[in-house]
């Protein structure tokens, strides 16, 4: 039950966009489609359980002092990993991501769940923890993602159910990510109070 | 000529937030009263401009002839978070006052994309370490002038009362897309 609870957390409660307010960048810049959000959102989500994994089970080797550096280079590594095996295996995907790869590097989700729970924790519960961010994190993305898509070019991951040029651009451009997002969060706010 | 379209570009038509989505975090969350977003502008135009002629080096004489690029991501976020703590630690001998002003905003910029981003950039669009320059200070001047507008709307929006629901973040948000839309406007200038 505990370790159920510690997954679930992530996705409504605890959800990283939506509550939290972390990883803005990501969140805003890559979810022009529901298609782009899910790639995004899983790439964080492995860099996320990876990096946990292997903080949690160094956190006794690490110095208290020089912890943060470390866990950047740990982090760090991951990044790079899935930078190397997106450019080979997806590279359309990798090419509309573009920057926001290596920038998994400093979204603050990622050190924020090593320095508040893997450096804490053991490595399975560590694990649990970074999936279930992870996926929570994707899910918010593949939402948001999903109604840029829907309302900027009349399409959901790339099945079109209206005209071509009867989607409203303004959504798959940067004003809407952030009118989109904030409209999100407000429905949210409302549901959390009733 | 050719700087004058990097800083018209990197200000207003690319601007780094608004069109960019690099730093949204300070951005929403410094963005409160008009004297702090100042100071952390200050700090990160500070930060960029060191970090990209430090990065813009390690590339050209040690990534490079090495061949060893795939450490990029990683040697990087490391340099720049060494040289905020350096920044920090010679402010504090040499300026208090200046210490004073940007010392609380110098630890965030370790985790701000925008300094990342910037190096990242440069190195994407194969600048000399001349145009890299001007580029990042550019870049962080735009990230100011967004971030000191945002705020003066803000301390405007605290006086308002909005629906329960939109209260805070979400207007914010709301808002800054609004800014966004304005800062559209500059498309096709460069």
């Amino acid at each position: 039950m505990n370790n159920f609870t510690n997954f679930t957390k992530g996705f409504i409660k605890e959800n990283p966009v939506f509550v939290l307010l972390l990883g803005m960048c990501p969140t805003l810049g890559t979810t022009t489609s529901a298609i782009n959000g899910l790639g995004m959102g899983l790439a964080t989500a492995f860099v996320l359980m990876m990096s946990n994994i292997v903080i949690s089970a160094v956190k006794n080797l690490i110095p208290d002092k020089v912890r943060i550096p470390g866990f950047i280079v740990i982090i760090a590594s991951f990044v790079t990993i899935v930078d190397l095996l997106m450019a080979g295996y997806l590279p359309a995907l990798h090419a509309q991501l573009g920057l926001f790869i290596p920038l998994i590097v400093v979204n603050c989700i990622v050190l924020g769940r090593a320095e508040s729970f893997a450096s804490k924790n053991g490595v399975f519960p560590s694990a649990i923890d970074g999936l279930g961010m992870g996926l929570g994190f994707t899910f918010a993305l593949v939402i948001l993602g999903s109604v840029r898509e829907m309302l900027g070019s009349g399409a959901i991951f790339g099945f079109k159910f209206i005209g071509d040029n009867d989607g409203m651009l303004v959504f798959i451009l940067a004003p809407g990510a952030f009118i989109a997002l904030g409209y999100i969060i407000a429905i949210i706010n409302k549901l959390k109070k009733a | 000529m050719e700087y004058f379209v990097i800083i018209i570009g990197a200000i207003f038509v690319n601007n780094i937030v608004l069109a960019q989505f690099l730093g949204v975090c300070p951005f929403l969350g410094v963005s409160n009263k008009i004297s702090t977003s100042l100071g952390m502008s200050g700090a990160v135009v500070f930060v960029i401009a060191i970090a990209t002629v430090v990065t813009y080096l390690i590339n050209t004489f040690v990534l490079k002839p090495f061949e060893i690029e795939y450490l990029r991501t990683i040697s990087y976020i490391l340099v720049i978070a060494a040289l905020v703590q350096m920044v920090e630690i010679i402010l504090k001998k040499v300026s208090p006052s200046l210490y004073q002003a940007l010392g609380v905003f110098l630890p965030l910029i370790t985790t701000n994309c925008a300094v990342l981003g910037v190096t990242l950039i440069v190195i994407q669009k194969d600048m000399n370490l001349m145009q890299s320059t001007v580029f990042a200070v550019a870049t962080s001047v735009g990230f100011g002038l967004a971030l000191v507008i945002f705020a003066g709307i803000r301390e405007h929006l605290d006086l308002m009362t909005p629906p329960k629901g939109m209260k805070g973040v979400p207007l914010a948000l709301v808002t800054a897309g609004i800014l966004a839309m304005a800062f559209m406007g500059f498309t096709g200038m460069v």
